[in-house]
């Protein structure tokens, strides 16, 4: 008798970290349960499955729970073999990893206090750090659809989710030049392939209501 | 064609022994080459442009940068000898999220331990403490993190333990006295060659803890 696979993800509509997720699901079309969080009303379930970090994604699989976004990747990447994401050859590997650390630690971090700070001169500046930071990124798409190479890859869906579909719209509320075409011609064309793919496409954050939520951030950012 | 594998690193790091722990485990010959941090060698500038840090594995002239991720990769192109990482997805989950745990909150309070004072330090003190309760209840009764063999959470962690003696002087309180458990997984370990081989005596580096703290500027 099969056993009836049960798998349910709690995020948040807004956060590029559960959205990667549903990317990947969806990518693999692999059926699961979702259970919107509210940033400021954690729910019991939340902080009894992540007790120590009480952030979301959380990956719930035949009741095993996993954390951390990066690590869930890899674990349905291990779990469910169609559509890989992750390169087979360790040095290709290693550089995802390495590339996508750099999104989720530097990136992201120059990215939101470019979007908090309230005067012009800091936000250039933040501006300049990030676009030097995605310049990483620029140099590694050369001659490539996607990182993954043909076909969505484990850092597609890690700096998709966080910069195109994320960082972008919070620049866009606060009227922030940072990523141009001239200056990022394959980031530009990487993410136009990006929007064709149905499991990111349909992933993707509402914009309007996600710019105001990015701005509704940047302003907390700046009273705290 | 013989494999060339060069690591660049700083003797104090808890990162760079990770790596060379690895290394050993594996059996594998590597060109070991001290760097110096406050005077950036070419090649270090070179094969770790983004970060500018230790430790750099250097492996037929390609780098892995990330000792975490070198760790890994060691795994995944040497993958005789016993693996770091479990079979079973789920595992390997579980023992990537202790090694992210490490890096995002343990690590941290030590630099706050040996170099801030007073309400700092103590901050530092007691959030280090918490960590390691939290890192001693996931290891329990095994004899290793991952249960029976030695793996990557005992290598993302064992680094620390040569820092130990300083920062217990520091903070001024005892580390087997709060986590025995821990304390004596790490002796453990340290009875492993490739950890034997990899980490520096205690001593050395409560020594060099002030000398680094003149040269970054703190007294």
């Amino acid at each position: 008798m099969a056993e009836k696979e049960e798998v349910k993800l709690l995020g948040i509509w807004a956060s590029p970290f559960s959205r990667r997720i549903e990317m990947a699901l969806k990518l693999k079309g692999i059926p699961y349960d979702y259970v919107e969080e509210i940033l400021e009303h954690k729910s019991p379930l939340l902080l009894a499955l992540n007790p120590i970090h009480k952030k979301v994604p959380v990956l719930v699989h035949n009741g095993k729970t996993i954390l951390e976004s990066q690590v869930i990747l890899e674990y349905i990447d291990e779990t469910w073999k169609q559509s890989p994401i992750l390169p087979q050859d360790p040095y290709e590997r290693s550089k995802a990893r390495f590339l996508a650390k750099l999104v989720d630690e530097q990136i992201i971090t120059a990215g939101f206090v470019s979007m908090a700070r309230a005067d012009e001169k800091g936000r250039e500046a933040l501006a300049e750090q990030t676009r030097e930071l995605i310049m990483n990124l620029e140099k590694e798409l050369v001659g490539k659809d996607f990182f993954g190479g043909k076909s969505v890859g484990f850092l597609d869906l890690v700096a998709g989710s966080m910069i195109p579909f994320c960082l972008e719209r919070g620049w866009e509320g606060i009227g922030l030049k940072v990523i141009t075409e001239e200056k990022f011609p394959e980031y530009s064309r990487w993410v136009k392939n990006l929007e064709k793919v149905e499991a990111v496409k349909d992933c993707i954050p509402p914009r309007e209501k996600h710019v105001e939520h990015m701005n509704y951030m940047g302003e907390r950012i700046r009273s705290a | 064609m013989a494999d060339e594998v060069i690591l660049l690193d700083y003797w104090p790091s808890m990162f760079g022994m990770r790596t060379r722990v690895a290394l050993e485990e594996k059996n594998i010959k590597f060109d070991y080459r001290e760097q110096d941090l406050f005077n950036k060698s070419p090649i270090l500038l070179e094969m770790n442009p983004v970060h500018k840090k230790i430790p750099v594995l250097i492996h037929n002239g390609k780098p892995v940068c990330e000792s975490l991720i070198q760790v890994e990769y060691i795994d995944e192109t040497w993958p005789g000898g016993n693996p770091f990482l479990p079979s079973d997805p789920y595992q390997r989950a579980q023992a990537k999220f202790w090694g992210d745990f490490i890096d995002k909150k343990v690590y941290g309070p030590t630099r706050l331990i040996w170099g801030a004072k007073g309400e700092e330090q103590e901050a530092g003190t007691k959030e280090f403490i918490e960590m390691l309760k939290m890192l001693e209840s996931e290891l329990g009764d095994k004899t290793y993190f991952g249960g029976e063999t030695f793996g990557y959470v005992d290598i993302a962690m064992i680094g620390f333990y040569c820092w130990f003696d300083v920062l217990e002087k520091c903070g001024n309180f005892s580390i087997e006295a709060e986590c025995p458990k821990l304390i004596a997984w790490a002796k453990r370990c340290m009875k492993r060659e490739s950890v034997a081989k990899s980490l520096p005596d205690s001593d050395k580096i409560t020594k060099f803890v002030p000398e680094l703290k003149k040269k970054i500027g703190i007294e």
